[in-house]
């Protein structure tokens, strides 16, 4: 299935770009099935989505948890525990 | 219930008066400014920038302004956000509530910000005279937060 994924703040910029599409094997269908798909592109990936660092995510502009299930078409969203305010 | 986000700068009294002068049934109302400091963890501080997640800012906004009303009896309330770049006494955000009397205004506006903190997807770098670095979030914040459980 396709989902959109948008990264913001030091994850965007460590990744270096801040939205893709992705076509995500059947198997990937929770955040976390997602973090782990998204840790095999590599080191940076893996740092970042490895569990060591706290990383939340939206799935269509609502925060969940990671075991949140995700559907085709969906726009998900990762970013750092926000600091507003 | 309204919410502004916005890079401009906002005139705190003009809204205030604005909300207060809504209706003769408000006997309350209870705001909160946060401005950006010049110091934090011991560097001075030269600009502020806030970036954001536009199409969730507002929906986070929406629901913490409707978790609010459902838990107290209030009248209005208003949320002013700013993003961009920003400069120390610089105002960042402004919260307001009415009611007609003053403790459900008061706990309303302090709810509100305790969820904003931990809820609404903003995230704040600074520059420094060390270069940038973005700032971390505070345990205290999700501290705060568990007082409304």
């Amino acid at each position: 299935m396709i989902i959109k994924i948008l990264y913001f703040a030091r994850i965007k910029e460590a990744v270096s770009y801040s939205t893709e599409e992705v076509d995500l094997p059947a198997d990937v269908s929770t955040i976390t099935a997602l973090k782990n798909y998204l840790s095999l592109r590599g080191d940076t990936w893996a740092s970042l989505f490895n569990g060591k660092q706290v990383v939340r995510a939206a799935i269509n502009h609502a925060l969940v948890d990671d075991l949140a299930v995700i559907q085709a078409a969906d726009e998900v969203a990762f970013f750092p525990p926000v600091t507003g305010g | 219930m309204t919410i502004h986000i916005q890079t401009d700068d906002f005139d705190t009294g003009l809204m205030l008066n604005k909300l207060r002068l809504a209706s003769p049934s408000i006997g309350a109302l209870v705001s909160f400014v946060g401005q950006v400091r010049d110091m934090n963890d011991g560097d001075a501080i030269n600009t502020l920038t806030l970036e954001h997640y536009p199409e969730m800012t507002e929906k986070a906004l929406v629901a913490i302004e409707n978790e609010a009303k459902i838990r107290w009896d209030i009248i209005d309330s208003l949320i002013i956000h700013r993003v961009g770049t920003l400069k120390p006494l610089d105002q960042i955000v402004l919260v307001a509530v009415t009611s007609a009397h003053r403790g459900e205004a008061f706990k309303a506006c302090d709810f509100i910000m305790d969820f904003l903190k931990t809820g609404a997807p903003f995230w704040k770098k600074e520059t420094t005279s060390q270069g940038e670095r973005w700032v971390e979030a505070k345990l205290a914040d999700d501290e705060a937060k568990e007082r409304w459980k």
